[in-house]
């Protein structure tokens, strides 16, 4: 026990450090902070179907909105850039409380399904209102300066500002998993009707999980529009949605690594594949997709994870 | 009387018809989810695509092999149920005693591998499909000018839907069926081919959305996004009307196309969201569906 334990704390380590490294060792810094962004998404969206159990079909109206309120306030009424990301982490729980709401109403497949119908319609808000710029997005959003003195235009900056966010939310996600309030998520997920029948008030347990997930997919979808300096409707499209589920799938649902891991895998690909194959992007996406749920459940993680566990018992 | 509400009655009579149309689709598609959702225990998110291919097979036959409208009114729904049998008995059929969850998680695969092929080879721009001749033109009711073709589409589908309905309710296969849906191994003991059935069945609602596609390619516009648009907004049609009753998801979906229809006609710029509006509210009230029943 002991031992992977202390081998787990290396692999964190060295990741850490790799990480750190990254901007010197001349990985291209913008692609970092784009991955770290999305790898923040994927643990969001983990929080909740790994270890709750809800699959939200819908998680990119978050990260969406989020993206559009924080470029809007930081760009057009001048905000800076903390100002802006608390927004947006504002508008996505506030949205995720709304939606929550309604969908814990039902579960399972249908829970799926609704969260899908209100991301599209959170979708159609952000093609529809006057400040979203339509089909183009919102262009040119400056990356200002932090807290009135760090300057984010500066990459390398920028890139820890990014790598620290990051390291926080995970950290925050580890601290939930394992406190008691955790506990109880994970227990739901195994047996919700035992959980009630402990007195837990299931609902109220889903409902704060939602909110967590969707307040931190708002903080990834923010903090990517002051990365990159746009936001579009793509960041609201169900395909996004999509995506950050097979990031976790392919990751390793319900592991701390999975998401990240997967994320860095799907957003790598896409960059790679991005001027190669053209349309052909979205058959190998999908043939990802169906591979996972046929034959690779467990993710990357989770089947390193049983790797190990069954090379211990040997 | 020639205005109704501060509306030309022309204008809005076209609405309610267009309603009817995209409800007409609504409930041809929710239908086949429903059908596919009782018996396989699985959310068809290739709903769609298949939707999408059918109008393309139509397309296809015309522009390549010369094949007109009433040829390709059988030969999508042929191909694209073909084309689900593949899908159930290579892929779907692994799944069945895992989580459903992992079912919609395939076939959203499924649907973004059918949309890239396509994408690749007929690019994002729309294509057009000739209205038949038999069905082209218009007739003059007298109170409004009533296009020929979209009289010919609610008619049709509703035929269908209706005719789905009858057979799974009042006939002995569709007993058998229902049968399947209540207890699988029980009907296995009795001699029935559960396997086949399931299998078939997926097909039969490959086949629906196919023929909903062939019906709609003559007044849209074809394109590989045509199905994923449309999917979702069938999803909250199906939770609106709860998935336990056929004649349920055909009237719910009908009456939403007509109040997408009629927002359309006062206030335009909500079309869009005006069902899951819709769903929202009736999750709120009554959370198993119009028609649904409380598990």
């Amino acid at each position: 026990m002991s031992s992977t334990k202390n081998s787990g704390r290396m692999a964190w380590g060295v990741v850490l450090a790799l990480l750190i490294a990254a901007p010197f060792i001349g990985l291209y810094p913008v692609f970092m902070m784009k991955a770290l962004c999305f790898a923040i998404f994927a643990c969001a969206f983990n929080l909740l179907l790994g270890y709750t159990g809800l699959l939200s079909f819908g998680h990119a109206a978050y990260l969406g909105a989020a993206a559009y309120v924080t470029g809007w306030l930081v760009r057009s009424a001048g905000w800076s850039p903390e100002m802006g990301l608390l927004a947006g982490v504002v508008i996505a729980a506030g949205l995720g409380l709304v939606v929550g709401l309604i969908a814990i109403r039902r579960q399972g497949i249908y829970f799926a399904m609704i969260t899908l119908a209100m991301a599209q319609m959170i979708y159609f808000v952000c093609l529809q209102a006057p400040f979203t710029g339509g089909e183009d997005g919102l262009q040119g959003v400056p990356r200002g300066t932090l807290f009135g003195v760090l300057p984010l235009a500066n990459d390398t900056v920028m890139y820890f500002f990014v790598l620290a966010v990051f390291v926080a939310v995970f950290l925050a996600i580890m601290r939930i998993v394992h406190s008691p309030y955790g506990q109880v998520l994970k227990a739901i997920r195994e047996n919700e009707p035992r959980a009630i029948s402990l007195g837990y008030h299931v609902d109220r347990y889903k409902l704060l999980a939602f909110v967590l997930s969707t307040a931190i997919a708002g903080l990834a979808g923010s903090l990517k529009t002051i990365v990159l300096g746009f936001a579009t409707l793509s960041d609201a499209h169900w395909s996004l949605s999509g995506e950050v589920v097979l990031m976790t799938l392919l990751g390793g649902m319900g592991t701390f690594a999975g998401p990240v891991v997967g994320a860095f895998t799907i957003i790598g690909l896409q960059n790679f594949l991005a001027d190669r194959v053209g349309a052909w992007v979205t058959v190998i996406i999908g043939a990802i997709f169906v591979f996972c749920v046929l034959a690779f459940r467990r993710g990357i993680v989770g089947e390193l994870l049983a790797w190990a566990e069954r090379r211990k018992n040997r | 009387m020639s205005e109704i509400f501060g509306i030309p009655i022309q204008a809005f009579l076209g609405q309610l018809l267009l309603g009817l149309v995209n409800g007409s689709f609504y409930a041809m598609l929710s239908l086949g989810l429903a059908v596919i959702f009782g018996l396989l225990g699985i959310v068809n998110f290739a709903h769609g695509a298949l939707y999408m291919i059918g109008a393309y097979v139509a397309w296809i036959s015309m522009e390549k092999f010369g094949l007109n409208y009433w040829v390709a009114l059988v030969l999508a729904p042929l191909v694209v149920g073909a084309l689900g049998v593949l899908i159930e008995r290579t892929m779907l059929k692994q799944l069945y005693k895992l989580d459903p969850l992992y079912g919609l998680l395939l076939t959203f695969g499924l649907a973004l591998i059918f949309e890239g092929l396509f994408r690749d080879q007929f690019g994002v721009s729309g294509q057009q499909y000739a209205v038949p001749d038999a069905l082209a033109g218009a007739t003059n009711l007298g109170f409004m000018i009533l296009p020929n073709y979209r009289a010919w589409v609610v008619v049709a589908s509703l035929t269908v839907c209706l005719g789905t309905w009858f057979v799974i309710e009042k006939t002995s296969l569709g007993a058998t069926l229902r049968a399947g849906t209540e207890n699988p191994s029980l009907v296995q003991a009795f001699g029935i081919n559960v396997p086949v059935m399931v299998t078939l069945t997926y097909a039969g609602g490959a086949a629906l959305a196919a023929l909903a596609g062939v019906l709609a390619a003559p007044i849209i516009q074809i394109t590989p996004l045509m199905g994923s648009n449309l999917i979702i907004v069938v999803f909250a049609v199906v939770v609106i009307g709860g998935m336990g009753s056929i004649l349920g998801s055909i009237l719910t979906g009908v009456m939403l196309g007509l109040v997408e229809g009629l927002t359309k006609v006062f206030y335009p710029e909500a079309s869009s969201i005006v069902v899951f509006v819709i769903m929202a509210i009736v999750l709120m009230i009554r959370p198993a569906g119009l028609f649904g029943k409380e598990k």
